[in-house]
């Protein structure tokens, strides 16, 4: 075994020693449902900002950002921007009232707002299909990591993290999740910070500078004219509106103390996620100047070959040890979105189609296992795109479903459940079928090729047009409940106003 | 009132009761009925609220927001240099952030004083005096 490759394995065994380690250390607290569900909402503002960005800062944030900055240049830099000025829409239209819902996963907002078992089965299926869009990606590029710099077999890296997130979120649910994704934002930014500044003081290893690279007209322009701007755009459109809508950023808005701590958190969050997407580009651009040469662009293997950029800039031990410093920072990205997102497929799952069966706690374990294993299947099963593509997709159809679902049912009281359901379907089937024609590599060429390869800035309008419509077309004499549940969600709570009415399934604060 | 005969006292305690259980209503019980009034107040806080959400969304769009358009309309500004990085990279890759952390603080600070603004309004009609 190389250096290299044993530097990596003791990185990766130490940061899944640490991910399991605050999972036990919270073991004993986590006993009842609500303490699997949502931590029973005794979470800070700064660690449970903390949890936010160490879940959301997924594979994509920590390679796909440098790969694609590698491979694409200034048109992939809209990417963090987008991913971080997505919390700032999600702090104006629904942190606080998402909050005050007290609901503990999309779905129950669906059914507390709409009062129907349709629009709940709606916005269950829209999350377990957005949260597995996101989790392959994540499975597929740990068994990447390894295989670049292990050597291993691809399969390997993706049952590791599987694994690995299925002890953590069967045993202790969310309360250690959430002490340990907190660890994890600040793992994932020290392991970019440290090998950044060796590379940047330390140039002196193995390759010479290729500066030609950095001077490529293309790679500099960060829209490119024509259909540069539709692209550009779909793009910021799927990333400001997507985040509201993904299910395990979702979940997180629950464990805040109430409607003002959810604000306060969300503003801590854009300033974390701010000084980490910094740092991804820069690698992005050392990668450019210093590999050997340039990967294809829009595959996993740019992504990877960052990992290997401070081996070529450093060499030596040192460069080997700094390689599995960046492994280590992917393994907690890999291990923390994975968590967050069984943890909300599984609370669906666990609530909707096995809760009527099971006890709540045994559900979402069992749920769980489900939920991890076939997303495992369907990595084996798949073929790879870049992770920050692959990722973006799920966004898409994030913003194309349950965003509406939400901005609507918060803001307008006319939003009926044939709406909210109409408007899912359809922006759901669209952009899901844009995504499954890119996942198989079956886009054709033309103006159409582009618009299935980034469809948010045509399916986000189709499904709000949607529910609008339908909703003024089966619109009634407006159900008190909905009133009541006006005052619940806009209202501080320190007012004591009547907000009875809706709990959720296997509620018991 | 000793001096007053028994059946005007009498008269007075049965014109009582009404007029203190209507001085004792609150816009928090005129909202947990679902009155009309109650419904002017929480409406009111509802478009507050959401004309703030608009006004700091449309500050996105036109500052973030447009940095595509300019950047196709103006290809000259990739020529410009600062720190060594060209403006397009500076303004992308770190310039955005500062503006959306500002745009997410000022949000936070106006929409906790609609909030404590709705909160006085409830207070100052839940006087026990009825004073107005």
């Amino acid at each position: 075994m190389s250096t290299r490759a044993l530097a990596t394995v003791v990185a990766v065994v130490l940061v899944v020693a640490l991910t399991l380690g605050a999972g036990a250390l919270s073991l004993r607290r986590a006993r009842t449902p609500s303490e699997y569900y949502v931590a029973s909402r005794a979470v800070s503002p700064a660690t449970n900002a903390a949890a936010v960005s160490g879940e959301y800062l997924s594979a994509a944030s920590f390679l796909g950002i440098a790969g694609l900055v590698l491979s694409r240049g200034a048109t992939s830099l809209w990417y963090p921007v987008g991913w971080t000025a997505g919390y700032l829409l999600l702090l104006l239209f629904v942190a606080a009232p998402l909050r005050r819902s007290r609901a503990y996963t999309l779905p129950d907002f669906a059914e507390l707002r709409l009062g129907t078992t349709a629009a709940r089965g709606a916005a269950s299926t829209m999350v377990v299909v957005v949260a597995l869009l996101y989790l392959v990606p994540q499975f597929r590029e740990a068994g990447l990591t390894l295989r670049i710099l292990t050597g291993a077999p691809t399969w390997v890296g993706a049952v590791v993290v599987a694994a690995v997130v299925l002890v953590n979120v069967t045993v202790g649910g969310m309360r250690s999740i959430t002490l340990a994704q907190a660890l994890q934002y600040w793992l994932k930014l020290a392991a970019l910070c440290l090998p950044l500044a060796f590379l940047l003081v330390h140039r002196t290893g193995g390759g010479g500078v290729v500066l030609e690279r950095l001077r490529d007209p293309r790679w500099l322009e960060p829209v490119h004219g024509g259909q540069g701007l539709y692209v550009t755009y779909s793009l910021v459109v799927a990333l400001f509106l997507g985040t509201m809508g993904l299910p395990h950023v979702a979940v997180r808005f629950y464990t805040n103390r109430d409607g003002r701590a959810a604000r306060r958190t969300t503003v801590v969050v854009l300033a974390l996620l701010s000084v980490f997407y910094v740092l991804p580009p820069v690698y992005g651009v050392l990668a450019r100047a210093y590999l050997p040469d340039t990967p294809v662009p829009g595959t996993g293997a740019a992504d990877a070959a960052i990992l290997t950029l401070p081996g070529h800039v450093v060499g030596s031990t040192l460069g080997d040890v700094l390689v599995a410093v960046l492994a280590a920072g992917a393994f907690a990205a890999f291990l923390s979105t994975s968590s967050g997102l069984v943890l909300s497929i599984a609370g669906v799952v666990g609530q909707d189609v096995i809760g009527r069966r099971l006890p709540a706690v045994p559900a979402f374990q069992v749920a769980g296992v489900l939920v991890a294993a076939g997303a495992l299947a369907l990595t084996l099963l798949t073929g790879g795109l870049a992770v920050a593509q692959a990722v973006e997709l799920a966004f898409a159809v994030a913003a194309s479903t349950l965003c509406p679902l939400l901005l609507l049912g918060i803001w307008w009281r006319g939003l009926t459940s044939p709406g909210a359901v109409a408007g899912m379907v359809v922006g759901g089937a669209l952009s899901t079928a844009a995504v499954l024609t890119v996942t198989t590599g079956a886009v054709p060429r033309g103006g159409l090729g582009v618009v299935v390869a980034q469809p948010a800035l045509l399916t986000v309008p189709a499904a709000f047009a949607t529910m609008v419509v339908v909703s003024r077309l089966t619109r009634g004499a407006p159900p008190a409940h909905v009133a009541r549940i006006m005052v619940r969600l806009h209202t501080p709570e320190s007012v004591a106003l009547d907000r009875e009415g809706f709990r959720a399934r296997g509620a018991e604060d | 009132m000793s001096a007053e005969p028994p059946r005007r006292v009498a008269r007075v305690t049965v014109t009582a009761p009404p007029t203190r259980r209507r001085r004792r209503t609150t816009i928090t019980s005129e909202i947990d009925a679902q009155t009309q009034v109650g419904e002017v107040y929480v409406r009111s806080l509802v478009r507050a609220q959401l004309r703030l959400a608009l006004v700091v969304c449309g500050v996105l769009a036109v500052t973030v927001g447009l940095l595509p358009v300019v950047f196709v309309v103006a290809p000259a500004l990739g020529d410009i240099h600062l720190l060594g990085v060209t403006l397009p990279w500076l303004v992308l890759g770190a310039g955005c952030y500062p503006v959306l952390i500002a745009l997410a603080a000022w949000y936070v600070r106006r929409a906790e004083r609609n909030e404590r603004a709705f909160v006085r309004l409830l207070d100052t009609r839940r006087d026990p005096g009825g004073r107005p």
